[in-house]
């Protein structure tokens, strides 16, 4: 029989809770699934135009940068691509890694409630956020292919890395969310920096311009580790030479570890929050 | 597999304690110090900080499969928290825990519903968090349906149904589960009285596989159910035994006092006292014991026609028994007299109060009464001890036995 032991210090070794998790990652898959498929439903099934709101926010981004960029508002910088392509597939990619950023901390405080009575396995809540990360970025991007050949930008066999592309985006936001999370749990103040921080973030990253040749930005823009992120998935997307491929790989190589000890720190922190933060 | 050896030691608890904060501040702040802390692992005895407390203090037990433990107290006195503990959801402050086999709880029905979707759908959410696979709840889709009565109504959104109707969905789906540790938090106390007796049967199957960890405010279904008893108070274990008599009368004693409660002037008590049958003050009586209650009355009221009701309640504040003037037909007509009556001690160990009616009296066979001229509750109280407390029933009447044959 599995023998369960509760005490105050985790002696067991992070490599036994780290085995613990990946274990109840696997175990949990179609708790995991549940939850995402009731709230995907549950979110489009009270509204009369269900499920075509998925494709109304994106649409009308998508249409917006049509317009700055037709009524010559944006003034175009050289992208190599039409302008509106290149500022939707910016927007994209950066929702994506802001989705992947916060998910585990709204899925855990939507799960409030039941983490204090129930035990289930809590990484199903993680990964459930992805499965609707996942689903809400597919008609994003199917968006973005339409405009692409609506803009005759072609196919190539960049794309073909886009799929890891998104994972790696998914790694680097969840693993800075799975570190946060508990933070956020305990206090409010969190989740306010994580936000106004993001959206400043977002002007020192070539999302919907590009880099600068010269100054300050460019300065910036090299040293903010998610430009790499940027300019190598877009590139995946849009095709071109790959550009900052060395620190692209830096950055994983520094993160992966990290999602590691990030799931080991929500494992164990989870009691601790739940203790505190009353539901 | 299920080993059904009776013998099997399923729940260890040692030296268990934990502490919680009345601040809510500080208590955030001391959250983010414990999951630093959390990180490296320190094995220092862990000490009350500033504004802390002891929510549990050296809780010891052990429990086998096929033993209940009732876990009994005041609000506030450390039973859920003990519970959420045993469940793994918070970590102990210090000492062990030590769980065999699958741990199943029925603290909350019906988590991870979502009002929007309908039964059929909600079955799966929930059974998915209490650990299900499709699978399991496939295969048991159509026992949870007949089992929560709600054929009809399985694909109606959940926000349709009523409060009763959403629980009973609740507990079918959690009915499901095979544990071996069972923790229950009052959940029983729900639904119509049908359905109730369908989740108690429920559980009463469970009480012998398992090893069943139970918190409850009634006594009777303590009593009915344990096999083991402890009392908490503020924290710390007050009793834990197999006395589950000596446990409830504890808990019963442990209650303050209330005052007196009187409604209506009409007729007063000046004066009463409650004694045996030699006229002796008492407040503790034998089983089988005389019982008397004086009391000195004023009318202050016109009524002449009206009859004197005593209603003994239980800790639980129900009725258990009545005794009423009726019976004699006496006339109270004078401005100011006394009356007694006197009865025989009937009820199980336990604390017992005394509330006194006086009801006008019309004459009629149906149902009807009169109007309640005046009403004492809480005139006064009275332990009753001695008696064997055999089931949960407050009243156990004298009664005479002959073998037939």
């Amino acid at each position: 029989m599995e023998t369960r032991i509760y005490k105050k210090e985790n002696n067991v070794s992070v490599f036994k809770i780290l085995k613990q998790s990946l274990r109840d990652i696997y175990a949990s898959r179609f708790l995991a699934r549940q939850l995402a498929e009731r709230d995907i439903k549950a979110q489009y099934r009270q509204s009369y135009l269900g499920i075509i709101w998925a494709f109304i926010a994106p649409i009308t981004t998508a249409i917006v940068w049509i317009f700055l960029s037709n009524t010559g508002t944006v003034t175009l910088s050289d992208t190599g691509v039409p302008y509106p392509v290149y500022a939707f597939s910016g927007t994209l990619i950066w929702s994506i890694f802001k989705e992947a950023l916060t998910t585990p901390t709204n899925s855990t405080n939507s799960a409030k409630s039941i983490l204090s009575k129930i035990n289930f396995p809590k990484e199903a809540l993680v990964v459930s956020g992805i499965y609707k990360m996942l689903f809400d970025s597919a008609f994003k991007i199917g968006l973005l292919i339409i405009l692409m050949i609506i803009y005759k930008v072609g196919f190539h066999i960049n794309m073909m890395f886009f799929p890891l592309g998104l994972l790696a985006i998914i790694v680097l936001g969840n693993t800075i969310g799975l570190i946060l999370t508990p933070f956020s749990m305990l206090y409010t103040d969190v989740g306010r920096i994580v936000n106004l921080g993001l959206s400043l973030f977002m002007y020192i990253t070539p999302v919907v311009y590009t880099i600068p040749e010269t100054g300050l930005m460019k300065t910036l823009m090299n040293i903010n580790p998610l430009t790499p992120i940027m300019e190598v998935t877009r590139t995946m997307l849009l095709g071109g030479d790959f550009i900052y491929l060395n620190w692209y790989f830096l950055v994983l190589a520094i993160s992966l570890p990290f999602l590691l000890i990030g799931l080991v720190w929500y494992r164990i922190s989870i009691p601790i929050v739940v203790e505190r933060s009353n539901a | 597999m299920h080993n059904m050896d009776n013998n099997d030691l399923l729940v260890k608890v040692e030296g268990l304690s934990k502490k919680f904060c009345k601040d809510l501040k500080t208590s955030l702040w001391y959250g983010i110090i414990d999951l630093i802390g959390g990180l490296k692992s320190n094995n220092k005895v862990r000490l009350l900080r500033t504004k802390e407390f002891w929510a549990l203090k050296d809780i010891n037990f052990e429990l086998r499969r096929g033993e209940c433990l009732g876990l009994i107290g005041h609000n506030g006195a450390g039973k859920s928290t003990l519970l959420k503990i045993l469940n793994g959801l918070i970590n102990p402050d210090a000492g062990t825990i030590t769980i065999k086999g699958r741990v199943g709880a029925l603290i909350e029905l019906g988590a991870g519903f979502n009002p929007i979707l309908s039964g059929r759908e909600n079955i799966y959410n929930n059974g998915a968090i209490l650990g299900f696979t499709r699978k399991e709840i496939d295969s048991k889709l159509n026992e949870i349906i007949a089992f929560a009565e709600l054929e009809e109504f399985i694909d109606m959104p959940v926000q349709n149904y009523s409060s009763g109707m959403k629980v009973r969905l609740g507990f079918a789906v959690a009915a499901q589960m095979e544990p071996d540790v069972l923790i229950i938090d009052e959940v029983l106390a729900v639904g119509d009285i049908g359905f109730r007796v369908k989740c108690f049967n429920r559980i009463s199957e469970l009480l012998n596989k398992c090893a069943v960890i139970f918190v409850s405010h009634s006594m009777p279904q303590v009593a009915r159910i344990s096999t083991h008893v402890m009392h908490i108070k503020k924290g710390v274990v007050n009793y834990f035994g197999i006395d589950i008599a000596y446990g409830l009368s504890i808990y019963n004693q442990d209650f303050t006092i209330e005052d007196t409660t009187i409604i209506g002037e009409d007729i007063k008590i000046n004066s009463f006292l409650l004694s045996d049958n030699e006229g002796r003050e008492k407040t503790t009586f034998s089983a089988s014991e005389r019982m008397c209650l004086k009391l000195n009355l004023v009318n202050n009221s016109d009524y002449k026609n009206y009859f004197i009701s005593v209603v003994i309640m239980d800790a639980n504040l129900n009725g258990v028994a009545s005794i009423n003037s009726l019976s004699q037909n006496l006339k109270f007509d004078k401005t100011s007299y006394s009356t007694e009556v006197k009865f025989e001690n009937v009820f199980t160990p336990g604390r017992y109060a005394i509330n006194i009616y006086f009801v006008e009296n019309i004459n009629s066979h149906e149902y009807k009464f009169g109007k309640t001229l005046s009403n004492y509750r809480n005139l006064c109280h009275f332990e009753s001890t001695g008696g064997v407390l055999v089931g949960t029933v407050p009243v156990q009447l004298n009664s005479e036995w002959i073998k037939t044959i």
